[in-house]
């Protein structure tokens, strides 16, 4: 494996069993995402890519093969060191945003921190550089239901971030924002990506979206069919 | 670990500040909550109230005799020569008329009930004046005492306030004889403030006792040493009597309406599953409606015990909010209310309920059993609850 692979899998099968039957989503899927990719995945609707983002993302495990994420392998791992694994390396952005309605845009974003050991001082500190990096310092107390799309998405980019994880996992981040909107999105990602060295894995539906990622990956039938680098 | 608190501490916090969504759920969790809890402690509270009102009577520095095999003083006769016996014998405390003894009558009689406007027994007490000596406790609060050799009574304050027509200055028949009420008198709300009292030897003469009582009292000597009482009573074969403190008689009368008690306990398990039924799917649909929120905690690394801890603090801070509503309307409705029931010598024994720390503590814990109970399950699923969810689209 070589070294600035982040991501690494090999021989990846994944079915599901409904009923009777079993149904195959991955047969021997192979895939490597290199230490500061910005990689789309696109693909029709039941082609397996939401369900390989869940995997990346420690949520789903794999039938059979190997995943392999900076030099170790989390396929085996438990539940529990899976959850600890996720704290430490994996920021999620979603696409309905997922942020905690009842806490303010600031605490939404400390949300990770609480997972590590850091001061609240600390903790206050990263937060308010998350926030002025998305461009909503001044929108900190404000709570969700009082902010739009795309700064509920912002906040959740901000909280993804927060915690310095090694990969992004956006789940159609833009599937629930206007063009304009999604584009200021796609830009701050693509800035993350670029400027803070950031790898982003993003799984989308719209071939616009994926121009602001450096490749992108066609999924068909669990199958990869076609590989192109954007950028 | 410091870590996992934070955990705990944010998911409850985060799931308090969503209860507003689950407003009318979670208020008849409350409300649920609240009723059983203060069903309980009323049941408590009245056998609480019993019992102190009995124990409260009894006093070690008196001794009361009975027939052997007399759990009552209404079942049980004592002769004038026991008396005599009684009186003379070491351990029994002297004052300058001699020794202090109390032969008693205990007869019942009829009342009506201001409550139901139904008949219900009344004791009447013969007594001396020895015997007024001896409730220490006793105080006029009203008119005078009884004159001895007369037709007249004084009232306990639980009979005037329970009971219709006893009230200074009239005059009340019982059969054939009529007797003029002088007095009410207090006992610091025990048993004797729920009887009436007169003179014994008139008492003797209406009700055809000749020389006979049904107990005796008297003053003991030391504190509580019942011994050379006994063994007067084991040594004079006429003495066919038992002795105990009066202290002693007063608590296992009390104890007998700890039926209450365990009767409460009982109608309030049946409602807590009523009510636990109820509480389960409030909490049952507070998971489902926190269902994206659990998973998007655990996708960012909350574990899955910060979720079940989350949900049972809920589960247990709606319960025990329902457990002190419950507490203080127990508290404001039932705490000193007056009301009077059968104690052991078939006649009514007025007392109030009574609520106490110890009572309140009885109520917090079954609020936190009904809060545990009904959290657990809907914890459980909280706790494995997939992820993925997270992910699902749609709102």
């Amino acid at each position: 494996m070589s070294e600035d692979v982040l991501f690494q899998l090999t021989n990846v099968r994944k079915s599901f069993v409904k009923g009777k039957e079993k149904i195959p989503i991955f047969d021997n899927l192979d895939m490597g995402i290199a230490q500061g990719d910005f990689v789309a995945i696109m693909g029709p609707s039941g082609s397996g890519k939401t369900t390989l983002l869940n995997m990346l993302g420690g949520v789903d495990q794999p039938s059979g093969g190997e995943i392999w994420f900076d030099g170790a392998r989390i396929d085996a791992l438990s539940e529990s060191a899976l959850t600890r694994w996720r704290a430490e390396n994996i920021g999620f952005i979603f696409q309905f945003y997922n942020l905690m309605p009842m806490l303010n845009a600031q605490r939404n974003v400390e949300l990770p921190l609480l997972l590590t050991k850091l001061s609240k001082i600390r903790r206050r500190k990263n937060v308010e550089t998350a926030l002025a990096l998305v461009g909503l310092s001044d929108r900190a107390k404000h709570m969700p239901g009082e902010m739009s799309g795309g700064q509920q998405q912002r906040v959740a980019i901000a909280r993804a971030i927060v915690s310095d994880p090694k990969l992004i996992l956006c789940d159609e981040p833009t599937g629930d924002l206007d063009r304009g909107t999604a584009d200021e999105i796609l830009e701050m990602l693509q800035l993350l990506n670029r400027d803070h060295g950031k790898t982003i894995v993003m799984v989308t539906h719209d071939p616009a979206a994926a121009k602001y990622a450096k490749r992108t990956l066609h999924l068909d039938k669990g199958q990869f069919v076609q590989r192109e680098v954007v950028a | 670990m410091g870590s996992l608190i934070a955990q705990i501490v944010s998911v409850t916090l985060m799931n308090l500040g969503s209860l507003r969504r689950r407003l009318w759920m979670s208020l008849a969790m409350v409300l649920a909550s609240a009723v059983v809890v203060a069903i309980l402690l009323a049941f408590l509270a009245m056998a609480k109230g019993f019992e102190e009102t009995m124990r409260g009577a009894g006093s070690s520095q008196i001794a009361i005799l009975m027939r052997e095999g007399s759990s009552t003083e209404l079942n049980s006769v004592v002769l004038q020569d026991q008396v005599n016996l009684i009186g003379a014998s070491a351990g029994v405390a002297q004052d300058s008329s001699g020794p202090m003894i109390s032969p008693e009558l205990y007869v019942i009689v009829d009342g009506i009930k201001k409550s139901s406007g139904t008949e219900a027994n009344i004791p009447l007490r013969g007594l001396n004046k020895a015997g007024m000596d001896m409730r220490t406790n006793m105080r006029l609060v009203e008119g005078r005492l009884f004159t001895p050799g007369t037709n007249e009574m004084v009232v306990g304050e639980g009979v005037l306030r329970e009971f219709d027509g006893f009230e200074i200055g009239r005059t009340v028949r019982f059969g054939k004889n009529l007797w003029t009420v002088v007095g009410v008198f207090a006992t610091g709300g025990n048993i004797f403030e729920s009887e009436l009292w007169a003179d014994i030897n008139i008492i003797q003469s209406h009700y055809n006792r000749g020389n006979s009582y049904q107990s005796i009292r008297v003053k003991l000597d030391n504190d509580g040493d019942l011994g050379p009482l006994q063994k007067t009573i084991e040594r004079e074969p006429r003495l066919n009597l038992e002795v105990q403190t009066e202290r002693g008689y007063f608590a296992s009368q009390g104890k007998q309406l700890q039926y209450i008690a365990v009767f409460g306990w009982i109608i309030s398990a049946i409602m807590a599953l009523g009510a636990l039924a109820g509480a389960l799917n409030t909490m049952y649909t507070s998971v489902a409606d926190r269902a994206r929120e659990i998973a998007t905690l655990r996708a960012l690394g909350f574990s899955s015990v910060s979720a079940f801890c989350g949900t049972i603090a809920e589960a247990l801070v709606l319960a025990v909010a329902g457990g002190l509503l419950g507490s203080f309307a127990a508290f404001g409705f039932f705490d000193g209310l007056n009301t009077s029931t059968l104690g052991g010598s078939f006649t009514q024994v007025v007392f109030s309920f009574e609520m106490s720390p110890e009572l309140f503590l009885q109520g917090a814990i079954l609020a936190l059993v009904i809060g545990f109970v009904s959290g657990f399950f809907p914890a459980w699923r909280a706790a494995r609850m997939p992820v993925i969810v997270a992910f699902r689209h749609g709102t």
